[in-house]
């Protein structure tokens, strides 16, 4: 999985990917001549972002009749906040559960 | 949907999942599954087109909530079966009742797609359709996490995919 986890933070390292992403969280579902519009870029220059996201897995596009839709993916970015929780936070909670309990035996 | 004039938002949800179509599609359909991850329901499908779809919670789930303040019907999601293809796509109407906010939605749409993108490796999709700035969207987009609703779709997908793949859920789940 590591490689995936390399996809998304090289995908989340350039201003105007997560620019893109940003545009997406607003409103969902835009077509590559809108996300292009609010670029100053060639529509092929979004197109290489686009496709970089898209093998993120950040970005998924699907078809609505003749256009190619693009929505905001945040599964990728919500399995790396988890696997740095459970690895990290877990002990530190539980550390301060026992803390708890055992205070509260005491008094 | 409950109001014909309400405007619809699409939000989609990807996950690669290193486990068979099979297995993937008993997660999301028997409940011996439903009850392990993400919000932990026991899921009833009557699994052919009109069929029912209902929800009910687990008793951990249940005293969770009341402990919240929240006291939950015996039925915390309902809809109807709209296409079932077993193990590959299942579309179904969906409307939570957990609460008069939740059910103000009424009936929206959840899709799942499920296909092998390498060999032992599943794409699996949600794609669900509801309200726009609906008080049902901001739940299932994670929105309202930390005010304990839990962490929506790409949260419940997270933990699946960690159930599958190691045989047990995550630590920071709410359960």
């Amino acid at each position: 999985m590591t490689d995936d986890d390399d996809r998304v933070f090289k995908a989340l390292a350039d201003p105007t990917r997560r620019f893109l992403l940003d545009r997406l969280f607003e409103r969902d579902g835009r077509t590559l001549t809108e996300l292009e519009s609010e670029l100053d870029m060639t529509r092929f220059g979004v197109m290489k972002h686009l496709k970089v996201l898209e093998e993120a897995g950040l970005v998924v596009t699907r078809k609505s009749g003749r256009e190619k839709l693009h929505f905001l993916n945040p599964v990728p970015i919500r399995l790396i906040h988890d696997r740095w929780i459970d690895k990290y936070t877990e002990r530190h909670v539980s550390a301060l559960v026992e803390l708890k309990n055992q205070l509260e035996e005491e008094s | 949907m409950s109001n014909p004039t309400q405007t619809i938002t699409t939000q989609v949800y990807r996950v690669y999942i290193r486990a068979s179509a099979q297995a993937i599609w008993d997660a999301i359909t028997k409940p011996e599954w439903t009850e392990r991850y993400g919000y932990t329901g026991i899921v009833d499908y009557d699994m052919r087109p009109g069929g029912h779809y209902k929800v009910q919670p687990t008793e951990q789930f249940r005293a969770a909530s009341l402990a919240m303040g929240n006291d939950l019907p015996d039925v915390i999601i309902d809809g109807e079966v709209l296409e079932a293809d077993p193990p590959r796509k299942l579309v179904t109407t969906f409307r939570m009742l957990m609460d008069a906010a939740t059910a103000e939605a009424g009936f929206t749409r959840i899709t799942h797609e499920i296909k092998e993108s390498a060999p032992g490796v599943c794409q699996l999709t949600l794609i669900h359709e509801l309200p726009t700035g609906s008080y049902l969207a901001t739940i299932v987009d994670g929105s309202l996490e930390e005010y304990g609703a839990g962490g929506g779709h790409a949260w419940v997908l997270s933990d699946l995919k960690s159930l599958l793949e190691t045989g047990s859920v995550l630590a920071g789940g709410p359960s």
